[in-house]
């Protein structure tokens, strides 16, 4: 099934200068019972944004001068539980990247089927990053899936890895399912033989 | 000499489908658990795409994670959680998938039923929407959690797409302490790693400390490679692991085991084989661990005093840890032994079999709980729940003022009733100590069963060996 494609995004971001980020604080269990995909924007970090009586806190989600496309996000993003829905939840809210200089696996491949790209860059350029956004939230960040590469504001930049597969499926909008069907008679034969 | 090769290698190697350059590999699963939370948008997909369950067979389906642990012969209370049951109903009996819904016999939290019904054997490739699906690695086979898009690639094709992880081998070594459990080991292991410091690997656990574990006890070492970012972790079959096998319900039996065993004796590292990292660990050095933070890898030995900023390896950590600590109420560099606890939960993935429910009993025989104290016994299965009856655990919870509930995920994510109040102290069996994960502002010290029923007679974090 085809998804959005990704080629070139530039967007203002919004820090989350936390590491160790886990899926339960992305999007709290009690969350998770939805049987869709959609909707799960709206609880996205929601124990850091609301009250328990639903008034908002002092979160950066919360204040209007960060926004954009883009999160950035303290290493280790993703830990912990392998719901998909923390992947849903970031994309919903309308998130299309997150940078981190660390990502948990499961994240990682929940992100890359769902068009969200993780973008893991070193140490150095993520404090680099921050302390743009920091200096000025409007500042645009280029990233460019094609050249594999952050550029800010000031011309810096780094490249950043993915793999050639999941790159090609990116650009193009195919899903890994799309890639396995078309394996059917091998997988077939894979049963038989063993 | 042929290559040598790990465990890991081998069981990955035979069951690649097709390997091709810039692919990942299209990896056949042996056995696909499926549960409520993480499978209603895969069976949509395969609405969406006009696509049938490849094998049917190979996938076993229950209702653990967002179930009540009270009455459940009743409707579920909750309209969002009775919708979820009853679309794995609704989806199961459309795909041709075997269900044990609420109040089947076999019922309970998918890693623990899959192997006490002998689905779970050595050799296998094994997946679910879970993160703890590394608990099956006990048996000497590949298992890990995935996300709801995977779980549609097996219901689709009985493959996933998946890169192969680097190998870590983790020996521990020696004679542990009494008093000192798997999951003493398990926590010390991820308190030296880190919460990611195992992160792109696939852990096999050896050494003579992990050979002389049971299989429960090795359950519990393998399901927390997840809290070390390990994609999962396994531990090479043995006598221990086909005597737990043999007789169980789906486990093959007669001939067919007897001759299966004589395969299963092959899956082994090769002597020289060579893994990407190799960590080695003394098992005297292992004391009853707790962790005092909001990530599992927050762990201190339980008579150890919290850290100081000051000592923290990673000075980029600082801010994290200072909010974990203001977020748990704990002051940095106090002692966390004598600390009062409000709530005890025995329970989860990690530590609810029938060992762990009779280690607890033994220990709170004649005992009574501290009046601060609520706790609850949560069964990981409904047949682990009718062998403690069986056995009068039952009587012994009762007369101790502990609560024996019905089978379930239960307080170890709080997706059901099972909530831990605002700003209360959980000393839990489970794994996860993230903020919120036991309910809303609640706090969580991780601990070992032995560990939690000990804070369940003192009302307050005990050092067990002072009790056995």
């Amino acid at each position: 099934m085809s998804k959005e494609k990704f080629i070139t995004l530039k967007s203002t971001a919004v820090p989350l200068s936390i590491e160790n980020i886990d899926t339960d604080q992305i999007i709290p269990a009690r969350f998770l019972k939805a049987t869709t995909r959609e909707g799960f924007g709206e609880n996205l970090f929601r124990d850091w944004r609301y009250n328990s009586d639903d008034t908002p806190k002092d979160f950066i989600l919360n204040n209007g001068t960060y926004t954009g496309k883009i999160l950035v996000a303290g290493k280790n993003f993703g830990c912990g539980s392998s719901r998909e829905h923390a992947a849903w939840s970031i994309y919903d809210y309308g998130f299309r990247v997150v940078i981190s200089s660390f990502f948990a696996d499961i994240f990682k491949n929940n992100a890359l089927n769902n068009a969200l790209l993780p973008v893991q860059v070193s140490d150095e350029f993520l404090k680099k990053i921050f302390a743009a956004i920091e200096k000025n939230p409007a500042t645009p960040i280029t990233v460019d899936l094609s050249q594999q590469k952050v550029v800010l504001e000031d011309g810096s930049s780094e490249s950043f890895d993915i793999n050639a597969y999941k790159k090609t499926c990116l650009t193009n909008g195919y899903d890994d399912i799309d890639y396995l069907l078309s394996l059917r008679d091998e997988i077939r034969h894979f049963e038989l033989v063993h | 000499m042929p290559q040598q090769k790990t465990l890991f290698d081998k069981i990955w190697d035979a069951h690649v489908v097709k390997s091709s350059e810039g692919h990942p590999d299209a990896l056949y699963i042996d056995r696909h658990f499926i549960h409520e939370v993480t499978s209603p948008q895969a069976f949509d997909g395969l609405r969406k795409r006009g696509v049938k369950v490849f094998n049917p067979a190979r996938t076993t389906a229950t209702a653990d994670h967002n179930v009540p642990t009270k009455d459940q012969h009743l409707p579920i209370k909750e309209a969002l959680s009775r919708h979820q049951v009853e679309t794995l109903r609704k989806n199961c009996a459309e795909f041709g998938v075997e269900l044990y819904d609420l109040g089947h016999p076999y019922q309970g939290i998918v890693h623990i039923i899959g192997p006490e019904l002998g689905l779970t054997l050595p050799g296998m490739t094994i997946v679910c929407g879970d993160s703890h699906t590394s608990t099956h690695g006990a048996f000497g086979n590949i298992a890990f959690g995935i996300g709801t898009s995977e779980v549609e690639q097996v219901l689709a094709t009985q493959c996933v797409l998946q890169y192969r992880p680097k190998t870590m081998k983790i020996e521990v070594n020696g004679t542990l302490s009494k008093g000192v459990l798997a999951k003493d080991i398990i926590l010390y292991i991820i308190s030296k790693l880190s919460a990611s410091g195992a992160t792109g690997y696939f852990v096999e656990y050896a050494g003579d400390a992990i050979r002389n574990l049971s299989m429960e006890a090795r359950m519990t070492i393998c399901n927390m490679s997840i809290e070390m970012g390990a994609r999962g972790g396994l531990i090479a079959p043995d006598e221990t692991t086909f005597n737990y096998i043999k007789g169980r319900k789906f486990a093959p039996q007669g001939e067919t085991f007897d001759r299966l065993v004589e395969q299963w004796r092959q899956l082994k590292s090769d002597d020289n084989a060579a893994y990407d990292l190799v960590l080695t660990f003394d098992a005297a050095d292992i004391a009853p661990m707790i962790t005092y933070g909001t990530n599992p890898g927050m762990g201190i030995k339980v008579t150890d005093r919290i850290p100081t900023v000051n000592e923290l390896k990673d000075l980029s950590e600082q801010t994290s840890f200072s909010k974990s600590l203001e977020y748990m109420g704990l002051e940095p560099g106090s002692a966390i032994l004598g600390k009062a606890v409000d709530y005890v939960f025995i329970g989860s993935c990690t530590n609810a079999r029938i060992e762990d429910l009779r280690l607890v009993a033994n220990m709170v025989q004649g005992k009574k709980k501290a009046d601060n104290v609520e706790v609850w016994v949560v069964p990981g299965s409904k047949q682990v729940e009718n062998q403690a009856r069986e056995e009068g655990l039952d009587k012994i919870f009762e007369a101790a003022g502990f609560q024996l509930r019905q089978p379930g995920c239960s307080a170890c994510l709080g997706m059901n009733e099972d909530k831990i109040p605002a700003g209360k102290y959980c000393i839990s069996t489970s794994n996860r100590n993230f903020e919120g994960r036991q309910g809303p502002k609640s706090r969580t010290f991780l601990a070992s069963p032995l560990s939690a029923a000990a804070a369940a007679i003192t009302g307050k974090v005990t050092d067990v060996r002072s009790l056995v």
